[in-house]
């Protein structure tokens, strides 16, 4: 019983770094420019068969062609924002929320016509790696480690390089930070574009641990708004945390109770969170 | 007494943005309420209507505890305002506007009576060349009027302005410093935060002063005009403030 | 009462009268199906409007009372056998009783977080559903064929169904008209501009958006009773299409958001527009792309929908167009 729960405990915590980064991408765009972006899941599906793709055509390292996978993530975000964003960034909510859902319907409109909703598989494998009882595939344990990196990379690009800084002086107070200089639309088309790389990369790498379709990006879309509502609603490291949660309860409940009660739990304390603290359990940004 | 404040206190975090503050309004009265930017004259409004609830003290309104509670409470029991920073429902009709202030006010109106109620308060105002425009297309000046219009319809018995006058030129200053008192000469009783010097002393019977959230001087407007604490507060100089004083006037 | 006082409401019935009349004369089955699929679209189309036309709050998982209708009714007809009517009005009190309670809690939440707290409230209930084995967990429930006989067999029962939406669209239409035209309606769209200078002014927003969200929850939950009676089955997935909850929005969105003529007419738009991608050989298989690029289209450069943009065009139109 120990060991069963210590190796869910672990595979649930190492999944919870990866939707940690797919949350994190969300959360940064909400942040920067409070907007919700409804393609979110669709571009986790790109970066997903992207990452297909450059291995079962070309034949590239999964995790190669995954830094490939994250400069389109970047560029389709920067695209996308400057077309379907920016013209809304000031309106109403519905707006923003209907212009980003509409860039879904295209994406999944093209996707299904292209690839149908069967399901595909990444066939690369890294073996197991084994420690005393518990067992990882170590596809799994690379893609955590990966996503650990990414997130400290984020970190590390926010606050110590100075576009990084002009991002969070965005975020903070937009007509302020375009006062002091600093050219605020390239500072939003950057930043959606950052958020769109991680949701492509957390795509990528969710491609190498499970079979993907087209229309798996959506159920990541979900857990996204979970985990980001738990760490705080634009506070991009929070989501980490929130990622962990998420990842540590979809490995431990089902020890206890069907895996189908997982996404209640989930959703319940989604809104649960909403409403006692909306701020998350970390704080909202700033 | 129509309104009594208490020994209101309001703190944001560590910030204390008005401190211990009372005083007295009679029916009818004009009280001024003047300070430096940011002595918490605004921050006192809002816990007069409900938008804050204040950390500590009293509000008391025609004889009610009126404490913490809601805005709209505040608005049925007769309490209006006008916002500093104009806030016109854009999308509907100038007339819409002010059937809202009418409909949800003291008197509770039915659509019918309220739309009667807008008429006149537009015309009294100066707004019934615009009445089926949108909010959002008038001008500061007339936005203003209609923050004014808005808050009228609800017949209320007190009334608070929050610097109706910034922003608008010297004929659009003096044409409202008329209908100002025209509002009073109907009974209301109004509380005014201004930074026009010769507009609040030439209406006010009372004046209170907030600087850094506390009440320094009360009085009638020779009395605090004269008061050194005040024009310290002021100008820093009390000198540079008496002759600012003198050429308001002019 | 002199008719012609209320031409953006005579107009919008007079609509749906003629669209609805049409297999009723005819007799013709598959027009029903179609112009059940329209009637329903702009039904729902017309009480998400309440909330979000009129009141400004954008559910996005509005689709959860259709389907949280669709199962108290479908269990009251198989479970309890209860007659049709009843089931329908269980639908539409299960309905808004949730919404009630959402009303007191989530409501209290602004912008993208309501939004984003109706996802998750649709979700839950999907989830929880899927878990519910009264309600018949991941495989849901189905019809005995022996109900339909009640109603004089099946082919009179899906009548009967289609004169039921006739009437709950008719509803839906005069509800929408009187809310906007009333003293509550006002209220509404006084929250929907500044809901902090509506309080001041003495509107008691948390109660009436209370109540807009029940009013505009009710009617997808009787809907949501026709429609899985009429399907036969009803499953999980079905009944909490998020999907859906979005074709709503921007039905609404094509129409005009705050009329009450826009939902109708972007209910049915949207309706048209689907079935000739769906039947087009150029757009059949990416009819969802052309579907969000029209969206988007919509949403850069025509905010205010067809007729919001007809009535800001044509100050005419005003009085006419509702």
């Amino acid at each position: 019983m120990v060991n069963v729960l210590l190796a869910s405990l672990i595979d649930g915590l190492l999944i919870g770094f990866v939707y940690g980064i797919a949350a994190m991408g969300l959360s940064l765009i909400f942040g920067v420019m409070d907007v919700v972006n409804l393609a979110h899941g669709p571009i986790i599906a790109l970066g997903m068969f992207g990452v297909y793709l450059l291995f079962s055509l070309l034949g590239l390292n999964p995790f190669i062609a995954l830094i490939l996978v994250a400069v389109m993530g970047l560029l389709f975000g920067l695209v996308m924002y400057m077309t379907a964003v920016h013209r809304v960034i000031d309106a109403p909510p519905l707006s923003s929320l209907l212009a980003t859902f509409a860039v879904n319907m295209m994406i999944i409109g093209i996707g299904t016509s292209l690839f149908t909703t069967s399901s595909y598989n990444v066939e690369y494998s890294l073996g197991t790696v084994t420690a005393g009882p518990i067992n990882v595939t170590g596809t799994r344990l690379a893609a955590s480690l990966i996503a650990l990196l990414v997130t400290a990379a984020l970190y590390w690009f926010l606050y110590y390089t100075r576009t990084g800084k002009y991002i969070r002086a965005v975020a903070n107070n937009r007509s302020s930070a375009e006062l002091m200089g600093i050219p605020s639309t390239r500072i939003l088309a950057l930043s959606f574009g950052i958020g769109t790389m991680l949701a492509a990369i957390a795509g990528g790498l969710i491609a190498t641990i499970f079979p993907i379709n087209i229309l798996a990006g959506g159920s990541y879309e979900l857990k996204s708004f979970v985990i980001v509502v738990m760490g705080g609603l634009g506070n991009p490291l929070g989501a980490l945390i929130g990622g962990l949660i998420l990842g540590l309860m979809e490995g431990v409940v089902p020890v206890f109770m069907k895996t189908t009660w997982v996404p209640v739990l989930e959703f319940m304390l989604f809104i649960i969170i909403l409403l006692v603290r909306p701020q998350g359990i970390l704080g909202a940004k700033e | 007494m129509i309104l009594q404040v208490q020994n209101v206190t309001k703190r944001f975090g560590g910030l204390t943005a008005v401190k211990n503050v009372s005083f007295e309004l009679a029916e009818g009265h004009i009280l001024g309420l003047i300070g430096p930017n940011g002595a918490g004259k605004t921050t006192l409004f809002n816990c007069i209507n409900g938008v804050y609830d204040p950390s500590e003290g009293k509000i008391i309104f025609r004889g009610q505890d009126i404490t913490g509670l809601p805005t709209y409470r505040a608005a049925h029991l007769g309490l209006a305002r006008t916002h500093q920073i104009v806030r016109p429902l854009n999308e509907l009709t100038v007339r819409q506007n002010v059937i809202v202030g009418a409909c949800y006010g003291r008197e509770n109106l039915g659509l019918r009576e309220a739309a009667h109620v807008a008429d006149e308060i537009m015309a009294f105002v100066g707004l019934s060349q615009r009445t089926d425009m949108l909010a959002s297309s008038l001008n500061v000046a007339q936005k203003k009027r209609l923050e004014l219009a808005r808050a009228l319809a609800s017949r209320p018995y007190l009334l608070l302005l929050d610097e109706v006058l910034a922003g608008l030129n010297p004929t659009e200053v003096s044409a409202m410093l008329d209908t100002i008192r025209s509002v009073q000469q109907m009974g209301i009783t109004i509380i005014m935060i201004e930074h026009i010097m010769h507009a609040v002393m030439s209406l006010s019977q009372h004046i209170i002063v907030l600087n850094y959230g506390e009440l320094i001087a009360e009085g009638s407007p020779e009395e605090v005009s004269q008061n050194p604490q005040v024009i310290e507060a002021y100008l820093g100089d009390p000198d540079l403030a008496e002759r600012l004083l003198e050429e308001d006037r002019i | 009462m002199k008719l012609s006082r209320y031409p953006g409401l005579i107009i919008a019935v007079l609509l749906v009268v003629l669209v609805s009349l049409y297999p009723i004369i005819t007799g013709s089955a598959s027009a029903r199906e179609t112009v059940f699929t329209v009637l329903m679209s702009l039904a729902l189309a017309s009480s998400l409007n309440i909330l979000l036309g009129y009141t400004g709050y954008v559910s996005f998982g509005h689709i959860v009372f259709f389907g949280l209708g669709g199962y108290v009714g479908f269990y009251t007809l198989t479970a309890l056998h209860w007659h049709l009517l009843l089931a329908v009005l269980a639908g539409g009190a299960a309905a808004a009783g949730l919404a009630f309670a959402l009303g007191k809690s989530i409501l209290r939440l602004r912008g993208a977080y309501f939004a984003l707290a109706t996802i998750g409230v649709n979700e839950a209930l999907r989830a929880f559903i899927n878990n519910f084995e009264p309600f018949g967990g991941p495989v849901g429930m189905d019809m005995k064929f022996a109900i339909y006989n009640e109603y004089g067999g099946a082919m009179q029962a899906l009548w009967i169904v289609y004169g039921g939406l006739i009437v709950i669209t008719l509803g839906v239409i005069f509800t929408s008209y009187a809310v906007k035209k009333s003293k509550f309606g006002l209220g509404l769209m006084a929250i929907r501009e500044d809901e902090d200078a509506a309080e001041v002014m003495g509107v008691m927003a948390p109660n009436a958006k209370t109540w807009a969200y029940v009013l505009s929850a009710i009617f997808p939950g009787l809907i949501g009773v026709l429609f899985f009676f009429k399907n036969g089955n009803i499953e999980p997935g079905d009944a909490f299409r998020l999907h859906l909850s979005i074709e709503l929005i921007v039905m609404v969105m094509l129409g005009g958001q705050g009329t009450v003529l826009g939902p109708i007419v972007g209910g049915a738009a949207y309706q048209q527009l689907r079935k000739t991608l769906l039947t087009s050989p150029l757009f059949k298989n990416i009819q969802l792309a052309v579907a969000g690029f029209l969206l988007l289209i919509i949403v850069l450069f025509i905010p205010s929908g067809a007729v919001g943009w007809l009535r800001s065009r044509f100050a005419t139109m005003r009085r006419v167009l509702e």
